[in-house]
């Protein structure tokens, strides 16, 4: 028997009933750390679930990031989630099922194999027997190790698993109470926190005996320059934040330089180099150089970040939409000064938020609320002004590649160095506390600098920064920026984003130099199947090269994410008139076993548009330390008018490990419509977003 | 302080309230309708939009004092008693959503919209839809939906 390729979530939840309950009759229990980000992974894993125990998917209740009743994970993010945490769900089931059917066997005095289950009941060579997994409970061990017995399926003998279900969540997130924010618990109390112009800054008078005048029923919490109100009433805990915002006075901000290009220039970082292949100065060749800017990106959920926290003696009991239910309880008992093992976190679905956001800092605002009101739950809300200017940004970057262009029109070597403020800073990474009210208390406490990604799992500025082609020689660094005072974390693809942006710019501007076409050239430079197979089939789909007509073009962009997930390429078609309009999109995508086609497809239609809304209109603006940007009118996203067509083809491989796709889309739809835009105008724009402005300057 | 005399859904009810406490908490949190959606409460981002008098308004800027004795239909009249609105169906069958936060007020826009126009085209919809905002990139799928929905209300018809 050829050994079972293992998850690192099993490692510290090894035994099936870490995963598995079937002490409730006619119900299969499943619990996993991962949690429903709008992702559709909660559908996907009962789906997994449901075919290794053949059971019904109605049948399976699910408990999905609770810390105190579930297995503990990493966080839901890096795509990793049905490779890591499907995989576990995969074996845990699989386990349960022969656990169960080798009690049945020796109950029968049946051999195993010719037993089966059908809906939970065991069936013995066809015939329907009275046992079943939950009569069948009591007598066997779930505290058996996953390991031991896993017996997954083949992929031929699977079910569910390939089909497109339905997500189990939709219909109460389109028009019931499918959010932490509509949660009702008895005595429920509504908070507000006042909200600093920007992180660091101090409260320098407050009028804190006005608000309590104005607002008598309020309760007004205040530890140094935090302060929150609590009220019975969400409209009056509204209203009595609007007032104390207009009793405080805060400390001014400092100046940073207004350019990025000079920010960054100016700051101490070191490089530190990620990869060295061959000799990049050795190599001979023509120069071809490129330089890209990435502004900074809000998350902009579409609500802002949201928490339920309520005290019972010392212990703290947390409802949050975190994607890091389990990573976050360290951080915030260190920063509430309480045992980690007295905090509890029970994920409740909010806003699809695409990387750190609020979510983590809004928490322990409502446990600082709450421990004034002990036994009562308080809900804290944020501002969409909060949500804009304090929560962490998508950081913005500098990426510089240079290839080296051989006689034979082949890259010889690229040089890439990627330069930003750190990509992941979720609380508790590298022993920091990183909560945006912490930094305010009367005894503040350090935010701490964690280190970025490393890319042995996947890399922070540097993700996707080692180009997949083949070329013999490259060096590839990265600058983390120490200096600036923004708060940046994890955004959708992290430094991806930018890093395929200049690579397969650079990619399309090489084969323009040698003459070449940018499909074409990138296949001479591919050795991997999987990689040729969703460049051909996306031109293929796109009709590529198109018509060349002027102002309007075709363009393409490539990734495998992380150079170990799912395989992406996007053909982009823009119009150029008075702006950039993205009209058609068609991908192709290769995630080796897809659980749920339909998810993925949604998950890469995601992935395209909210890609084409950074790149064509998306920047966060400064005032020194501040952040300007903080509503809806200043920050645009793509309309429901400016939506392109969008055809996803899925090149599924069921013999393959299932690989994430949240993220795979990002990089490739960017670089896909910069390229179109060049061949549409000739005109090479390297400042992202690429607004009518930006191709008015790059044309210059 | 007199009751305010609120008509939502087919349904009378008495709130005590601040006239000028806005619709969107009074739905939420004295009638129990979690249905609308609170996003930006700055008028901007159109997830709390509800039907007044059959015409779409952002339930966070609306003083509830205003619409006292007026028609205020929210999302849940789509999913009442007896069969849910087409709109719904559409949306499940389309899988028209991803967080689906701002899946409530498109709906409420869309229904103002068919309930005016039966057929509206593709452009029609978007344009209509515009100012709604989606962040996770669910577009193509609602606009798809709500398409299906004219289709199967016309079908009906």
């Amino acid at each position: 028997m050829t050994a079972i390729a293992s998850s690192s979530s099993l490692t510290d939840n090894p035994s099936c009933s870490d995963w598995i309950d079937l002490s409730r009759d006619a119900v299969v229990v499943l619990k996993t750390g991962k949690v429903e980000i709008g992702q559709g992974i909660t559908t996907a894993l009962v789906q997994i679930a449901a075919d290794e125990l053949d059971v019904a998917p109605e049948s399976i209740e699910l408990i999905s990031g609770h810390t105190a009743l579930g297995p503990l994970e990493a966080g839901t993010s890096s795509s990793l989630s049905i490779e890591t945490g499907g995989r576990a769900v995969r074996l845990a089931a699989s386990a349960v099922r022969a656990i169960v059917l080798a009690e049945a066997a020796k109950l029968l005095q049946a051999p195993p194999e010719s037993l089966a289950v059908e809906q939970g009941r065991i069936i013995v060579s066809g015939r329907e027997t009275d046992l079943t997994y939950w009569s069948l409970a009591p007598s066997i061990d779930l505290e058996a190790q996953v390991l031991d017995h896993a017996r997954p399926k083949e992929p031929a003998e699977r079910r569910l698993v390939g089909t497109s279900m339905p997500r189990i969540d939709l219909k109460a997130k389109a028009a019931g109470a499918g959010f932490i924010h509509d949660i009702e618990l008895p005595g429920l109390l509504h908070g507000r926190v006042l909200d600093p112009p920007a992180s660091g800054r101090r409260l320098e008078a407050f009028d804190e005996a006005a608000l309590k005048a104005a607002f008598p029923s309020v309760q007004v919490v205040r530890d140094g320059s935090f302060v929150g109100v609590i009220a019975e009433r969400e409209d009056v805990a509204v209203r009595a934040i609007e007032r104390a915002r207009r009793l405080a006075t805060w400390s001014e901000g400092f100046q940073v330089p207004a350019l990025m290009r000079e920010a960054i220039a100016a700051d101490s970082a070191e490089p530190e180099i990620v990869v060295e292949k061959g000799d990049v100065t050795a190599a001979e060749g023509r120069t071809i150089t490129t330089e890209i800017e990435r502004p900074y990106i809000a998350h902009a959920s579409i609500a802002p970040s949201c928490a339920i926290a309520t005290w019972r003696d010392d212990t703290l009991e947390i409802r949050s939409h975190s994607q890091a239910v389990h990573d976050m309880r360290a951080p915030l008992a260190k920063a509430l000064g309480i045992d980690a093992g007295n905090v509890v976190v029970i994920h409740a679905a909010g806003a699809g938020t695409y990387g750190h956001s609020g979510q983590d800092d809004v928490a322990y605002e409502a446990a600082l609320l709450a421990r004034t009101v002990p036994g009562r739950p308080v809900r804290v809300l944020w501002s969409r002004a909060a949500d804009f200017s304090l929560a962490p940004l998508g950081p913005g970057a500098i990426v510089r590649a240079e290839a080296k262009v051989d006689a034979g029109g082949r890259i010889a070597a690229l040089t890439i160095q990627s330069q930003s403020q750190a990509h992941v800073s979720r609380p508790g990474r590298g022993g920091t506390i990183n909560l945006v009210a912490a930094e305010r208390l009367a005894v503040p406490m350090e935010k701490g600098s964690p280190p970025d990604v490393p890319l042995a799992r996947g890399g922070g500025a540097d993700r996707n920064a080692m180009p997949l082609y083949a070329i013999p020689n490259v060096h590839v660094s990265k600058r983390i920026l120490r200096d600036l005072p923004y708060r940046t974390s994890a955004l959708r693809a992290l430094g991806g984003y930018a890093n395929i942006f200049a690579i397969e710019t650079l990619m399309d501007d090489i084969a323009a130099s040698v003459g070449a076409d940018p499909v074409a050239f990138r296949l001479e430079h591919l050795d991997d199947p999987r990689a040729r197979a969703v460049i051909t089939k996306a031109a293929e789909m796109a009709g590529w090269p198109g018509p060349t007509v002027q102002g309007e073009a075709l363009g393409i962009g490539f990734n495998q994410y992380k150079n170990r997930s799912a395989y992406c390429a996007v053909v982009a078609r823009v119009v150029c008139d008075e702006r950039v309009r993205l009209t058609h999109a068609w991908a192709a995508v290769d995630a080796g076993e897809a659980i749920n086609p339909d998810g993925i497809i949604n998950q890469i239609e995601g992935g395209i548009i909210q890609s084409a809304s950074w790149t064509l209109k998306e920047r966060v603006n400064f005032d020194g330390d501040a952040v300007t940007t903080r509503d809806w009118e200043a920050y645009p996203i793509l309309s429901f008018s400016e939506t392109p067509e969008i055809k996803v083809s899925l090149i599924v491989r069921p013999e393959l490990p299932g690989l994430g796709v949240g993220e795979t889309a990002t990089g490739p739809t960017a670089a896909a419509i910069g390229n179109a835009v060049h061949r549409a105008l000739g005109i090479r724009v390297r400042t992202l977003p690429i607004t009518r402005d930006a191709i008015l300057a790059a044309s210059i | 302080m007199d009751a305010i005399e609120l008509h939502v859904n087919g349904q009378k009810f008495g709130v005590h309230a601040d006239p000028d406490t806005p619709l969107l908490y009074v739905l939420r949190n004295d009638l129990g309708l979690k249905g609308t959606r609170a996003g930006c409460v700055e008028g901007q981002c159109l997830s709390c939009t509800v039907l007044i008098e059959g015409r779409p308004q952002t339930a966070c800027m609306v003083p509830v004092g205003a619409v006292a004795g007026q028609n205020v239909e929210t999302v849940e009249s789509l999913v009442g008693e007896g069969a849910s609105h087409p709109l719904i169906d559409s949306v499940l069958k389309e899988q028209a959503g991803q967080c689906g936060y701002c899946l409530a007020g498109i709906l409420m826009r869309a229904k103002a919209l068919l309930d005016r126009e039966p057929a509206p085209s593709r452009s029609d919809i978007a344009t209509a839809l515009d100012g709604h905002l989606c962040r996770c990139g669910a577009h193509v799928r609602i606009l798809r939906a709500i398409e299906r929905a004219a289709q199967a209300g016309s079908a009906r018809a």
